[in-house]
């Protein structure tokens, strides 16, 4: 059990006071996030990662990934409240959750959706502790074929389970790797694409394109509805909080199951969005009256948001290990851990076991600290979407503004920040996906160095994917999944000719 | 009869899928400059750009080919009064972003912050006004000060003697 004694060392530095207090000002921060439309835990943490410049890296990590935490949280408030998912992965937790506060049950279903919440997030730790020192290991045996092979089976599990369309998926990936590529080439000092333009020598910052994304174009979304919050009241008190835990033990193979889909859809980058879903549908049919769901069943909310936690929580296990984001909040993560100047991958379980221990143990508190505060705190945070919007998206695009701006003290990346929201939205209603945009964008320039380094290995022949067991059975993997959509698109072509024949004929 | 009419999602479909193709054409033209082949330290520079411009251009043209062929049964990306909604927010935001290099982001701030308030949430100007200020005095204090982050300033910060 040497995790356990490192996991004490962890919790020695994550106790230390001025880490405490970092970690209280960052689950309030995400849970203002997490409330507020067009911040979410990626660009959030995106504008204030250029604040921990100067911080230690694992306070600054303790810092951030708390405001993740929070932000996941601070998503429910918003769905069973006022009917507006604050993130995306809150969604399902609407269908349910505002029924609930309808029926004047917003208390319960605020401390069903933070308890199982909580609940997800402590079974994804638990697996990350234990189970990130062995992938760990085996990864520090990894050379550049098997990273790339890695990069490549993440990418072509986006496509392969990607809901929408696998070419946009596929069209959304692509613009990232090519953004990636803008600017000064690691390997020879070439500049590429950049067309004679001295700005784009610099290259496209991810954190600028994720405020843009995810942040600003969010904005343009919400103001196409005029929108205006109509909500319920909510406070809870310390019955109704015992009256809902005393409830909730019956619901424990539900919480289970959803945590294991949460941290199935986390480590493979499919994220917390459609492992919040996936759980919500698989609940509704395993239920003996399915029918009843949408209609304000505590189910219908404890699912949802389980899976959504293990999720968004056992995302970072990828990240650790093999340096390998499961979300875009991750990545966003993982850029800062490279900006402090760590080297994501294996080995900082060898070289940074503070660190990375030290993050482990935050999550265990954090989480626990997380879910007090919400729980105390929750009519407050309500009041703020009592702001006019109009105020709340003005704050929110100079937030955004001043974010872009501190990435590099570049004022282009203004600009830059607009056309990302601007393109963001329009991809964003055709059901383009920003999450492999993004993740491409950030992996990009690694997973072109893995290849190049094995095509170097093996003198260009690409057999070296393919040379040893290991980066085989990974190859075959990411290829598999890759076709999954073509064999299904095969498959819903042959009864649809027959079909369709006689009605052309 | 004003929310039936807007943009059609086909067009903006197609568009997008065109766009996409012309980033995905520029990468190939510029990679074949670069060369794509095998240099002396292993693949050229160009390589990796070249094949993923390729992909870009083919699920590019998939995706345009899609949007052709199902464009009779598809609806609309916006109407016009949702997009004029979005060009309330994004006019004001683009001069907000093309004031900043000469007002500096404090000026600029206060003003959007006050011009959102007064045009869209329907306050007063007094109000309004007061608004920017305390946003971005607030931001001025909490990054200048606190966070010792140097944002870009204008005319007015110099004369104040920062």
């Amino acid at each position: 059990m040497e995790e356990l004694g490192l996991l004490m060392q962890g919790f020695a530095v994550v106790l230390e006071p001025q880490n405490l207090l970092l970690m209280l000002v960052g689950i309030a921060l995400g849970v203002l996030i997490g409330v507020l439309p067009g911040l979410g835990g990626a660009n959030g943490i995106a504008i204030l990662l250029p604040l921990t410049f100067a911080m230690p890296p694992v306070s600054a990590i303790i810092m951030l990934s708390c405001i993740y935490w929070g932000a996941l949280f601070g998503g429910a408030i918003t769905s069973i409240l006022f009917n507006i998912p604050g993130e995306p992965w809150s969604v399902a937790t609407t269908f349910d959750g505002y029924p609930m506060a309808q029926q004047g049950k917003a208390a319960e279903a605020l401390t069903a959706a933070f308890t199982s919440s909580f609940v997800g997030a402590f079974v994804a730790i638990v697996m990350i502790t234990f189970i990130a020192p062995v992938i760990a290991g085996f990864a520090l045996r990894f050379g550049p074929p098997e990273f790339f092979a890695v990069m490549f089976l993440s990418f072509a599990s986006f496509i392969g389970m990607s809901k929408g369309p696998a070419l946009k998926t596929v069209c959304a990936m692509m613009l990232g790797f090519l953004l990636a590529a803008v600017g000064m080439d690691t390997v020879t000092g070439q500049l590429r694409m950049t067309f004679g333009s001295t700005e784009m020598i610099r290259g496209f910052d991810f954190l600028v394109a994720v405020i843009g994304l995810f942040g600003i174009s969010e904005i343009l979304c919400s103001i196409e509805d005029g929108l205006r919050f109509k909500g319920e009241r909510a406070k809870i008190d310390a019955k109704v909080v015992l009256r809902v835990w005393a409830s909730l033990p019956k619901h424990w193979w539900l919480a289970l199951r959803s945590s294991l889909i949460g941290c199935w859809m986390g480590i493979t980058p499919a994220g917390a969005t459609p492992a919040s879903f996936m759980s919500y549908g698989v609940a509704r049919r395993m239920a003996k009256d399915g029918a009843s769901f949408g209609k304000g069943r505590i189910e219908g909310v404890i699912a949802p948001e389980t899976a959504a936690h293990a999720a968004g929580t056992s995302a970072l296990l990828p990240m650790l290990t093999l340096g390998v984001p499961g979300s875009p909040t991750a990545a966003v993560l993982l850029g800062g851990l490279i900006m402090w100047g760590l080297q994501p991958g294996p080995m900082l379980f060898v070289e940074q076991k503070d660190f990375v221990w030290g993050l482990i143990a935050s999550m265990y508190l954090g989480n626990v600290v997380g879910l007090l505060v919400v729980l105390v705190a929750v009519p407050w945070f309500a009041a703020i979407l009592r702001v006019p919007f109009s105020i709340i998206a003005a704050i929110i695009l100079v937030v955004c503004a001043i974010g872009a701006f501190t990435v590099s003290n570049a004022e282009f990346d203004i600009t830059l920040m607009l056309l990302f929201g601007v393109v963001g939205y329009v991809l964003k209603k055709l059901d383009y996906p920003l999450a492999p945009l993004v993740l491409a964008l950030v992996l990009g320039d690694r997973t072109e160095e893995a290849f190049r380094q094995s095509l170097l290995i093996s003198q260009g022949s690409l057999g070296v994917f393919f040379s040893n067991w290991l980066v085989s059975t990974i190859m075959a993997m990411g290829f598999a999944l890759l076709l999954w959509p073509v064999v299904s698109w095969a498959r819903g072509l042959l009864p649809g000719r027959r079909i369709r024949g006689p009605a052309t004929a | 009869m004003d929310s039936m009419r807007g943009l059609r999602m086909s067009m903006v479909e197609a568009g997008t899928a065109l766009a996409f193709a012309l980033a995905g054409l520029a990468a190939i033209g510029d990679s074949l400059r670069i060369g794509t082949g095998w240099g002396a330290d292993g693949p050229q520079s160009g390589t990796f750009p070249f094949w993923i411009g390729l992909i870009l251009v083919a699920a590019s043209a998939g995706t345009l080919v899609q949007a052709v062929r199902t464009r009779a049964e598809s609806g609309l990306f916006a109407s016009w009064g949702q997009l004029r909604l979005v060009a309330s927010v994004l006019v004001p935001t683009a001069l907000y972003v093309a004031a900043i290099p000469f007002t500096g982001i404090y000026v600029a701030s206060a003003t959007l912050v006050a011009w959102f308030m007064h045009r869209l949430g329907g306050f007063g100007r007094a109000r309004s006004a007061a608004a920017g200020l305390g946003v971005a005095v607030t931001c001025f204090l909490v990054f200048e000060i606190w966070f010792l982050v140097q944002l870009p300033k204008g005319p007015l910060e110099t004369a104040l003697g920062y």
